[in-house]
């Protein structure tokens, strides 16, 4: 909401200069986004008189004018204007001025014209940054000449002359004070904030003779959705422009000024809040005006040309035989004040915000009118908008008023009423405000305390609790002026063992050299076909968003793979030579017959180093540093095939990946990216990734830590070489031995894998230290041996022979 | 032979100092004290001595020997000092060469500064809880005192999934879930990620974080939201971090406010970095509505309490004078490092 300071101050005084203005309302609940006085791009422009104006001697069309600016002597300035007679009075931008020129503030200086000086410059109303819609009597191409509605005082501010010297207030209103996207409604304002009498007298017309009875007839069909609809008629209609004062005031309210009869439509709806409508009779078939709600299929071509299909449950203002009017939204095509006008049915009603709220939505159009009638406006706003639109049509001569009017009232008239308890209040607070301050506050605010309770002035509809009436206190007391404490009462609070969980793998991560990102939860479905999963897959089953921005952003991720690729495609595409990177993040699951999908929280890794020195065991050995301070003691690592529960399997190198069991459960997948996913995601170098289910992992994890005592008796290593088929994992072996050797094994340690001279072909040699260690005694030789001696049996049942 | 011992301790002297070199030294030790040195010859001879000149002899030749060897092991750990000395100004390294990294991976700035959040309030006794993101529009709306058609969620544009759900706008939506599940005293705080559909933009995404806030309990008071939020405040921003409150409105909420904090750039006198108001937006606050206590099965007659939601991108951004939304989501490596 724009506000004119001008015209607020027909209303209140409130004493104080611009910039404390803004601050205390702002303080007081009206929050000031901005405020702007006008033409501040002007400057050293004054009223001058014409003299006399000669044309130039080398030019056909310029003109060589003497102008006094009330210096004593008169100025010389060469124009090209054919407009300018002698003894007009023009805008003069002097030596060193500025004014506007292409919507650019530009430096007028003194200057030659084909060598005849010039003094500065006369002005068109665009270099004033106005148009002829705020000065009717004047020309686009040429110099404004001031008429009488400005002051002719030589050398004066041409802002003052003109009356371009008011100041805009750009207020944000919140949804629950409608009553406040007005003039007087914030005149109200001031005057609590500032505690200074607001004078706003009840507008009154005098009207000619008629009934309106006669010549319209009003039926309201739908009195829930249409509380009050008044109507009233202005015959011999005057169409002309608007005089300054009105002008002016709706200009810098963002109004642009078109004839008195729109004019005061809008002045009306800036003053009071309320939305009004006029109309010309001659289109309304059968004078008689219904609001009903639309028939199905029934059409209406809006003012603004389009022609829209209306449903049932919408309200229309309608003739005899069609709608002339989306109720509260947008008038038909005819609808609008031409010039051969002669009787005008002014609308002054209230409707249905949600009603409105819908319609509007439906239909695509959000007017002016109702995005004021969602908020909710207050039937009894009807009344005085449409005394003030008469009073107006008097006031300028724009026509003949018929004494009578019609007024279906359906609305409510009760004032609210809230009980008042000023310790309540307090208590509420964490004040102690008197309460007669509270009462002065709130009667200041129009609300009046009598017998315990607080009743609301019609125009608040918001005040229905105890809550609300501490609010408005503390608004004026002012929100600052209320001490701070500390919370009373003793807590505690701790992380949950889950929080405490992620913690650690976030500082696992952390510790690990891999840096944490954020990325959207929201994907693309195309985003399935980039990681390669398959068509079939559960995991493009997706929460989907009816409304996305974009299809970038249009369903909920079931997988985190495609976020992490993301990074790394883009980290790839900025040239970052490396790249390792983790996120904790939600997956989305639809869950058939629940309202609600699932989700459940995952570790996604990806990273890649252009010089290749990051490999698939750099991320494995990631893998286990995170498993180990997750408290995983015993899980495999195992070569995931086509049986996987991860459908991503799909999206890593068949050779290269694997997934990470935990009592048989996979709790995540691992490995290098599938050359077609890099290809997808435009990343020019191998690539690996990560994911692990936090929640299932959590639930395999041993949290606990216990201390183990140190070793007392010294540990005695063997190695030992075997030979075996290539295709045998070495972690087969390693359980072989482990289970083999039993309790005193310490550490298995693999130092070496050969393949090739001396080794049979499709075989190779796996060379491990076996380190073992008892905590009763020293181990002897013979224990050792023979524990080695068993493993190699156990070996040599899976085919792996001991290498001579 | 009394002379020729101390001819022999004077020679050692002289000959010692010259010495330089852990080998020599030796050499000389078994010139002078070795089974075939000058002193042992001349010990050999005691036996032609008087009785009486016997032991005065024997107890200065002792006497010279320990004084040799005295010398010796000092003139060797000169000798070790000085080799060590320059040993190890041979190795003398240049110290402005760089050094081996050592990888230490960042937080992203987002969850650095949540994480600095959740200290100072579980410090105040509030504990953390979590909820969903795809919420039923009772839990986002309707339990918030915002009914379908409320003029108020024209100012949260909703990502819908159906009818009834979306994705929640605001975590206050926890706050309902958190009162149906718990009794009063409460104070939690939530952190999460909500929903609304504005496009990218510097200072727009249409995902972002909240942390929201809620006190429960008898007596709780509009004061005590405040001295709550000044004291994050403070210890977010240090102890000249000044916030001002002011009224505004929210559904949930009676009294609502919204919560500034002073400019640091300008101490509140107006600058370019806060468009000339001295103060920056920083979160919503304010008492819970008695309707959405009601809701929750929580008598407003017995119970107060306060709610407040911060965002997290803004204060981050603050925090750190990040400039564009937008990087936040990036994740570019040349970003990630710098926290």
């Amino acid at each position: 909401m724009d506000l004119s300071m001008r015209w607020l101050a027909d209303y209140v005084d409130c004493e104080c200069d611009i910039k404390r203005f803004c601050a205390d309302m702002t303080m007081s609940g009206s929050k000031v986004e901005a405020y702007e006085a006008e033409g501040e791009y002007l400057s050293n422009v004054v009223v001058g008189k014409v003299l006399s104006s000669e044309p130039h001697p080398d030019s056909d069309h310029m003109f060589v004018t003497m102008v006094d600016v009330g210096e004593g002597e008169p100025v010389q300035i060469v124009t090209g204007a054919q407009n300018v007679n002698v003894g007009d009075y023009v805008p003069v931008a002097k030596h060193k001025s500025t004014v506007l020129h292409e919507g650019k503030t530009v430096k007028i200086t003194k200057g030659k014209l084909r060598g005849v000086a010039s003094n500065g410059m006369l002005c068109s109303l665009a270099e004033l940054g106005l148009t002829v819609n705020d000065f009717p009597y004047a020309i686009e191409a040429g110099i404004f000449i001031l008429g009488d509605d400005c002051d002719k005082t030589v050398g004066m501010d041409i802002k003052e002359a003109i009356g371009f010297d008011d100041t805009k207030v750009e207020f944000e209103i919140t949804s629950n004070r409608p009553d406040c996207m007005s003039v007087i409604g914030l005149a109200r304002e001031a005057a609590a904030t500032f505690n200074a009498p607001l004078n706003v007298k009840k507008p009154e017309f005098k009207g000619i003779d008629g009934n309106i009875d006669d010549m319209l007839s009003v039926k309201v069909e739908n009195t829930e959705l249409c509380p009050r609809y008044m109507a009233g008629i202005v015959k011999n209609v005057r169409t002309k422009p608007s005089p300054r004062w009105l002008r002016e005031r709706l200009r810098a309210c963002g109004v642009r000024p078109i004839n008195n009869f729109v004019d005061i439509t809008n002045f009306v709806m800036l003053e009071y809040g309320h939305p009004m409508h006029a109309f010309d009779l001659r289109y309304v078939d059968g004078t008689s005006i219904v609001v009903r709600n639309a028939k199905a299929g029934e059409k209406i071509t809006t003012l603004d040309g389009t022609e829209r299909e209306l449903s049932e449950e919408m309200l229309v203002i309608a003739d005899a035989n069609k709608p002339v009017a989306v109720a509260g939204v947008m008038g038909g095509e005819y609808s609008g004040i031409m010039d051969d006008t002669t009787t005008v049915v002014f609308e002054s009603a209230c409707f249905d915000g949600a009603s409105v709220r819908t319609t509007a939505k439906k239909l695509g159009m959000r007017t002016e009118a109702s995005s004021r009638y969602e908020k909710g406006l207050n039937p009894n706003n009807c009344y005085d908008a449409l005394m003030r639109a008469f009073q107006l049509v008097e006031e300028l001569d724009a026509g003949d008023v018929v004494a009578t009017f019609a007024d279906v009232d359906n609305g409510e008239k009760a004032h609210k009423t809230v009980e008042f308890d000023a310790k309540w209040i307090n208590d509420f607070l964490g004040t102690d405000i008197p309460e007669s301050t509270m009462v002065e506050y709130l009667t200041r605010l129009g609300f009046e305390v009598k017998d315990g309770m607080v009743v609301s002035p019609y125009y608040r509809i918001d005040i229905e609790c105890k809550a609300d009436v501490a609010e408005e206190v503390a608004r004026i007391y002012g929100y600052n002026n209320i001490p701070s404490t500390i919370i009373n009462g003793v807590a505690k609070a701790q992380r949950t063992p889950k929080q405490k969980f992620e913690k650690k793998i976030k500082n696992a991560m952390l510790a690990m050299g891999v840096n944490e990102i954020s990325t959207f939860s929201f994907i693309s479905p195309k985003y399935f076909d980039k990681i390669n999963l398959p068509a079939d897959s559960k995991l493009r089953n997706t929460v989907v968003i009816t409304n996305p921005l974009g299809e970038d952003t249009s369903v909920m991720r079931t997988t985190i793979l495609p976020s992490v690729c993301e990074v790394l495609s883009r980290n790839y595409n900025f040239r970052n030579a490396e790249c390792a990177v983790f996120e904790l993040g939600n997956e989305y699951i639809p869950v058939e017959d629940e309202v609600l999908p699932v989700e459940p929280l995952r570790l996604g890794i990806g990273m890649y180093n252009t010089d290749n020195s990051v490999d698939f065991f750099t991320l494995k050995g990631i893998i286990e540093g995170v498993l180990d301070k997750a408290g995983a003691v015993e899980y495999d690592i195992e070569r995931a095939d086509s049986n996987c529960t991860f459908d991503e399997v799909a999206s890593f190198h068949p050779g290269r990946v694997a997934v990470i069991k935990i009592d048989g459960e996979e709790i995540g997948i691992f490995g290098e990216l599938h050359p077609d996913v890099l290809d997808n995601y435009s990343i020019g170098t191998r690539a690996y990734a990560a994911k692990i289910n936090i929640p299932e992992l959590m639930a395999k994890a041993n949290v606990e830590k216990k201390y183990t005592p140190l070793p007392k008796f010294p540990a005695t290593t063997r190695d030992i070489s075997v030979v075996c088929d290539d295709s045998i994992p070495v972690a087969q072996i390693e359980k072989a031995i482990k289970k083999a050797v039993g309790k005193i094994l310490e550490k298995i340690t693999l130092f070496d894998v050969y393949k090739g001279k001396q080794i049979e072909e499709g075989k190779k040699s796996v060379s491990y230290s076996i380190s073992m260690r008892s905590h009763e005694g020293t181990l002897t030789d013979e224990q050792a041996d023979k524990a080695m001696e068993k493993a190699l049996k156990a070996l040599s049942e899976m085919d792996i022979t001991l290498r001579m | 032979m009394k002379d020729q011992l101390l001819s022999i301790q004077a020679r050692a002297k002289e000959q010692l100092e010259s010495i330089t070199d852990p080998k020599n030294l030796e050499d000389f030790r078994v010139k002078f004290l070795g089974k075939k040195s000058e002193i042992s010859n001349i010990l050999k001879q005691m036996g032609k001595l008087s009785p009486e000149e016997r032991p005065v002899m024997g107890q200065l030749a002792n006497k010279i020997r320990s004084d040799i060897e005295e010398s010796i092991s000092q003139r060797s750990s000169s000798i070790k000092a000085e080799m060590d000395k320059i040993k190890l100004q041979a190795e003398t390294l240049d110290v402005t060469l760089p050094g081996k990294a050592v990888k230490v991976g960042n937080p992203h700035p987002l969850n650095a500064v949540l994480e600095e959040v959740e200290e100072v309030f579980l410090g105040m006794g509030f504990d953390i809880v979590e909820g969903p993101e795809v919420e039923t529009d009772h839990y986002c709306f309707e339990a918030l005192n915002m009914p379908k058609h409320h003029p108020a969620r024209d100012t949260q544009d909703t990502f819908y999934i159906n009818d009834n759900v979306v994705l929640r706008t605001q975590t206050s939506s926890v706050q309902i879930r958190t009162m149906e599940k718990m009794k009063p005293p409460i104070r939690i705080i939530s952190p999460g990620r909500v929903y609304r559909s504005d496009a990218v933009d510097a200072t727009h995404s249409p995902l972002f974080h909240q942390i929201e806030g809620l006190v429960i309990d008898k007596g709780i008071t509009m004061s005590d939201l405040k001295g709550t939020l000044e004291l994050l405040m403070k210890r977010l921003y240090g102890e000249n971090a000044e916030i001002r409150l002011r009224p505004h409105h929210f559904p949930y909420t009676e009294p609502s406010a919204e919560v500034d904090l002073m400019c640091f750039n300008c101490q509140g006198k107006g600058c370019s970095m806060c468009k000339g108001e001295g103060y920056v937006e920083l979160l919503g606050a304010g008492m819970v509505h008695p309707k959405v206590l009601e809701g929750c099965g929580i008598d407003p007659e017995v119970y107060s309490g306060f709610a407040f939601g911060i965002g997290l991108e803004r204060i981050t951004m603050g925090r750190y004078s990040i400039n564009d939304m937008r990087l936040l989501y990036e994740n570019d490596m040349r970003f990630l490092e710098q926290f």
